[in-house]
């Protein structure tokens, strides 16, 4: 099949995007009555769509000698003045791996949704935004333009407002989606000032170009070689705009505010948001442009700041998560904190680490979130961990489902994704050569992880149940199960292509061809890896497993560990005050500006306008005096007989206009005679 | 011939409804709708027409003084179409919301029509006399519309929009009367002519030798003159005070023409009179218009944040929406080198000013049936959770909103990228400094879409029903006419790169 489609791929590539768009587009216009319908379209535009990238995929496994890109396309888009602009689409390893793991993950929650959402009045609406959603994703990673790619990008953004305030009519949802778009449009302004300053310096908006492209040597070097204000390069003051931009997508501390909120939205769109798409862009955009960051360097300023930015997060996310009562929440700042790990990656050079961990975690994150949403499901909407319990008896499937999940995610080792993946990131940051302090703030986020990944599971699903509510929770009908089972057997079977033994992904990403070496699992430097990788994973769970192996059966009994950090605990539950600093020194400043700038308005302008008003009616009032009758008549008599008909009383100003009136008309005719007079 | 059969058109509907006495509201109102697509018709069919050197249409010389050389020029080319497309649309847009909203009247309709009429005349002029002639007769209807019409403030910010306009006015008036006595000549095109050939400052000199003042200091008074008269029609800060009640006095079809409209004829003005006529002394006062429209920029989106007056909150968002078009011009005017950057500015300047058009007439067509719906009720906290009853409504005015505050895909993003495209090369403080702007659109407008829309419905709303057919075909014109330019951009580009490349001639000659 691959080979049928290499000779059109150019074309057919468009469809990857397009098809969910469409179906995006089409489904908008099916009223709620027709919700089934809509799925269906959207699902089969998602499944035709998730064909052709795994087609590409496949052709894009072997690329030709010496060659990293498969494919690159361009064509105008529109020409202003006599400057052509051009976009098109762009596959290569990185791509095709991202666009076969977006569709087959984000396929998956599609169909685990129509059961999920099934009660849904606004079903149809539902698998509309969905598309759009993945649509939007899909074009991100595959644009080979930095303008179709910011484009895309602003469509996530949307398609994610509309998502998390889905149940718009809860005020909390309204405005978790309003933070959301707002939070993440100030890393857009950055990605678009970044984007603009490119532009103007290279001319050209594509990635790559037969050796015109941003991305190719010729544009990287005369980017690196200006400097320009406090004495950055381009490209590195470019980079950091664009790392900006990043950061506000994947939820990078400080703008990761939006992302725990963003639970407001239904548990397939924490799934999608959390895994596949939106927070998956920032990292993949910081990947895509990786060139123009290491064109400062390795050690230069923006790799410096990615790592260090993606080094804090991790850390950051993961303490906070230690306090997370809410088993969505949890596993919300567990994404910020495993983002934070693909920064590092980035920063620390190791691209294909990144994207391998990005993949590895679409994977069991959307499986988590899923599942998340069977217990959800299972215990009538109850989301607050401490009153669950034991739910390991009444939902054996679920919990063999959320177990792989939540072992990938705290790095068990061997067979599951999220040990390799995690391996070759804490790799990359070891050899980094611009310090020591990723490395150190993500041997601590792994080992955090292992411990609140641990407490989740030892209190949602063992002991005994702690409220009656929660008493009859109900195993899920299979269209939710069999998506969790699949994406539970992708978070294992993904660990094969990245362990040393066989490094394929990170050499195909590399464009280097990839072999098979058994011997490299027990290399020394291999070991030491594995090695501290284990001690992390043991250390933490047994620790956890310590503290909460009895968990007590009031669900109102404080938290063992928050018994002993006091006052720090509630500081971690509150995410480390981030949004009430945000409140007090950004919104209420803001507020207190635009009600300055009301007040200038009001009593400065307008007075201001008032006085050249008074002086405009002087002049009026002077030539008036020496008005003539007929003009005098002619204004008034007009104006009244229009006045007669409206339906609007006049009261008594009504007769002064028409007196400026005669002042203009009478001040033009002095000037024309004047006129006159001076050229006869 | 076309030209003035255009001009011509609207007059001949306004007078044929005075001449009409048996005209209710309703009728007249919808006499006055079909009756203006004619114009539409006339200006589609121009549309056609092939372009020679830019032009599409021209109407023969009017010889109104020979011994002054006084021939009045009309003519259209790709810009000044634009112009007349938005100018029937919008136009179209004021009558159905009107219609919707109960609104008509033989006068009311008559006058809209006369204003047409003069803005054909503004956007199609070549001659500083027709030109300014019809420039202030968009006055005279504006101020009565507003006053006659309005509400409990509307004579008071009627007349205040009347005075500064007309204030302003007087200072360009008087500018291009100098030009007249030095050079000789108030036809745009050969005036700029005369510019690109640095002989405007030594005729001021020259004549007005009096004063004693160098040839360039003259000319930048008579610049400042005539930016006076356009700044306060766009409105530039610090001349905008007169907007927000204007706006928000106004019946909510005539504030749809005000922002729609009668604020683009400023924005023309500075594209096609202002930039071509004076870039000899552009250079030196484009710091000063860089900071004002900056200024501008801030300023609307700040105070858009701070109202809670659905009105008012567009009027701002218009005074910041326009500001980036100011921008981009005071760029063009700061540097001449980067024939690339010019042309993305001064595109972007016009499909601004014709999406924001276009969009403006959506949104206040929405708040127009909020308003009729409610009794009056026009406050951001008055509503609630509307969604839920009308889930169209939303989605139309929504994805207005999105096409205000600059979503890719729709017809706002292409201006606006464009603009700070070529705003960022060349003055790019100015541009990093009004992303601010840009993110508190988004905040302004979200917060609106909150507040009316989403949360819990408010009891009192319970009854209300979604749009009604009618409304439906005339948002999803609108819709059409965000989209389509929004992803298809070369529709609108089409029409202005032929007219921006000559504009581009006479700022930065190519060497």
């Amino acid at each position: 099949m691959a080979e049928a489609l290499k000779p059109h791929l150019s074309t057919i590539l468009w469809l990857v995007p397009l098809l969910p768009l469409l179906a995006g587009g089409i489904t908008a216009f099916l009223p709620d009555r027709h919700g089934k319908t809509a799925s269906r379209i959207a699902l089969g535009a998602l499944f035709v769509s998730c064909l052709i990238s795994i087609g590409a995929f496949i052709c894009a496994l072997h690329p030709a000698e010496g060659e990293k890109i498969i494919l690159h396309t361009a064509s105008t888009w529109f020409v202003f003045g006599d400057v052509a602009l051009k976009v098109g689409l762009l596959l290569d390893p990185m791509s095709a791996a991202m666009a076969a793991m977006v569709t087959f993950v984000a396929f998956w929650i599609f169909v685990y949704s129509t059961g999920y959402m099934s009660k849904e009045k606004r079903f149809g609406r539902f698998f509309c935004f969905l598309s759009l959603f993945c649509g939007a994703m899909l074009m991100v990673v595959l644009s080979n333009s930095l303008l179709l790619l910011f484009m895309a990008w602003e469509l996530v953004g949307l398609a994610s407002y509309l998502l998390i305030g889905f149940y718009f009519e809860k005020p909390s949802a309204a405005a978790a989606a309003q933070k959301a778009f707002i939070t993440t449009r100030v890393g857009d302004m950055a990605f678009f000032l970044g984007m603009i300053w490119l532009y103007g310096h290279t001319d050209t908006m594509l990635f790559y170009d037969h050796g015109k492209g941003l991305l190719e040597s010729g544009a990287l070097a005369s980017m690196a070689g200006v400097t320009t204000v406090g004495g950055l390069t381009v490209s590195a003051a470019a980079s950091l705009l664009l790392l900006v931009g990043a950061m506000g997508k994947s939820g990078q501390v400080p703008l990761h505010t939006w992302l725990p909120d963003a639970m407001e939205g239904p548990t397939p769109v924490s799934a999608l948001i959390h895994a596949a798409t939106m927070v998956a862009a920032g990292v993949f955009l910081v990947a895509r442009t990786h060139p123009i960051f290491m064109s400062c360097g390795a050690t230069g300023w923006p790799l410096t700041a990615t790592a260090w930015i993606g080094g804090i997060t991790a850390l950051y996310a993961a303490c906070v998560a230690l306090g997370q009562n809410d088993i969505k929440r949890i596993l919300a700042y567990s994404t910020v904190s495993q983002l934070g790990f693909m920064m590092i990656a980035l920063g620390t050079g190791g691209v294909a680490a990144a994207m391998f961990h990005l993949i590895a975690h679409a994977f069991f994150k959307a499986l988590l979130f899923l599942s998340a949403g069977s217990v959800i499901h299972g215990c009538h909407d109850e989301q607050d961990i401490r009153k669950m319990g034991g739910l390991r008896t009444e939902m054996p499937k679920t919990f063999i489902v959320y177990a792989v999940g939540m072992m990938a995610l705290a790095g068990f080792p061997f067979i599951f994704s999220g040990f390799w993946s995690k391996e070759a990131v804490l790799h990359s940051a070891m050899g980094w050569k611009g310090g020591f302090g990723p490395f150190a703030l993500a041997v601590c986020a792994a080992l955090l992880t292992a411990f609140y990944m641990t407490r989740q599971a030892l209190l949602v699903f063992f002991g005994k149940p702690r409220t009656p509510g929660v008493h009859h929770p109900h195993e899920s009908p299979p269209v939710i199960l069999v998506p969790l089972f699949v994406l539970a057997g992708g978070a294992m079977l993904l660990s094969v292509i990245g362990t040393p033994a066989w490094p394929w992904f990170e050499e195909w990403v590399n464009g280097e061809s990839a072999h098979f070496d058994i011997s490299l699992l027990w290399s020394a430097a291999a070991l030491k890896l594995v090695g501290l990788s284990l001690t992390l994973v043991t250390v933490g769970v047994t620790a956890s497993w310590f503290v909460y192996r009895n968990p007590s059966t009031d669900s109102n009994a404080p938290d063992p560990l928050g018994r002993k950090l006091g006052g720090v605990w509630g500081f971690l539950g509150a995410g480390m005050g981030f949004d009430a600093l945000y409140d007090k020194a950004i919104i209420a400043p803001l507020a207190f500006i635009a009600g300055g700038v009301d007040v200038l308005e009001r009593q400065i302008f307008v007075p201001m306008m008032a006085m050249a008003e008074s002086a405009i009616k002087l002049m009026g009032r002077l030539t008036g005096a020496t008005d003539e009758k007929g003009l005098n008549d002619g204004f008034n008599g007009v104006c009244s007989g229009l006045q007669n008909q409206a339906d609007a009383v006049s009261d008594s100003q009504s007769g002064r206009p028409q007196s400026y009136l005669r002042a203009i008309g009478l001040a033009m005719s002095v000037l024309l005679i004047l006129y006159f007079w001076l050229s006869a | 011939m076309l030209i003035l059969l255009l001009i011509i058109l609207p007059l001949f509907g306004a007078a044929m409804l005075a001449a009409w006495s048996g005209a209710d509201r309703t009728r007249s109102c919808r006499f006055a709708l079909g009756w203006s697509v004619l114009p539409l018709a006339c200006v589609a069919f121009i549309g056609t027409q092939d372009k020679i050197n830019g032009v599409m249409a021209e109407a023969p010389p009017l010889t109104w003084i020979p011994d002054a050389k006084m021939d009045l020029r009309f003519s259209i080319d790709g810009i000044s179409w634009l112009f007349l497309l938005l100018t029937c649309l919008v136009t179209l847009f004021s009558f159905a919301s009107s219609l919707a909203s109960g609104r008509g009247g033989r006068a009311y309709c008559g006058l809209i029509l006369v204003l047409q009429s003069a803005l054909f005349g503004v956007f199609t002029a070549r001659h500083f006399i027709p030109w300014f002639l019809c420039w202030e007769m968009t006055l005279i209807p504006s101020y009565l519309l507003i006053r006659l019409w309005g509400g409990h403030g509307a004579p008071r910010a009627a007349l205040r929009f009347f005075i500064m306009t007309l204030g302003g006015s007087a200072f360009m008036l008087v500018g291009f009367l100098a030009l007249q006595l030095s050079v000789g000549t108030m036809d745009f095109s050969e005036l700029a002519k005369l510019a690109s050939d640095h002989a405007l400052a030594g005729g001021l000199a020259k004549t007005f030798a009096a004063t004693g003042m160098t040839g360039s200091a003259l000319l930048t008074i008579v610049a400042l003159a005539v930016f006076l008269g356009l700044a306060v029609k766009v409105p530039v800060v610090p001349f905008h005070a007169w907007l927000p009640a204007a706006y928000a006095e106004a019946p909510t079809p005539v504030t749809m023409l005000l922002t729609g409209l009668l604020s683009k004829m400023g924005v023309y003005g500075l594209l096609r009179i202002f930039l071509p006529i004076f870039p000899e002394v552009l250079p030196s006062l484009a710091p000063l218009l860089t900071g004002l429209a900056v200024a501008t920029i801030l300023l609307g989106a700040m105070a858009a944040l701070a109202q809670t007056d659905l009105k008012r909150i567009l009027a701002y968002s218009s005074v910041n929406h326009l500001g980036y078009c100011v921008m981009a011009i005071a760029a063009s005017a700061a540097v001449h080198a980067d024939r690339g950057a010019l042309s993305a500015a001064l595109s972007g300047t016009v499909l601004q000013a014709i999406n924001h058009g276009v969009i403006a007439s959506a949104l206040f067509f929405g708040i127009g049936i909020l308003e009729s719906r409610s009794g009056g009720s026009r406050g951001l906290n008055d509503f609630g959770g509307l969604r839920a009853k009308t889930p169209v409504f939303c989605g139309v005015f929504g994805i207005a909103v999105f096409a205000s505050l600059g979503l890719p895909g729709l017809s706002g993003f292409i201006g606006e990228f464009l603009m700070f495209n070529g705003v960022f090369a060349l003055t790019p403080w100015a541009a990093a400094v009004s992303l601010i702007g840009l993110l508190l659109t988004a905040v302004f407008l979200l917060r609106m879409i909150r507040k009316i829309f989403h949360g819990p419905l408010k009891p009192n709303f319970a009854k209300w029903a979604d749009l009604s057919g009618t409304e439906r075909g005339w948002f999803a014109l609108a819709m059409a006419l965000i989209v389509i330019p929004g992803l298809w951009p070369q529709a609108l580009l089409h029409f202005t790169n032929p007219v921006i490349l000559n504009i581009l001639d006479l700022l930065s000659p190519i060497p």
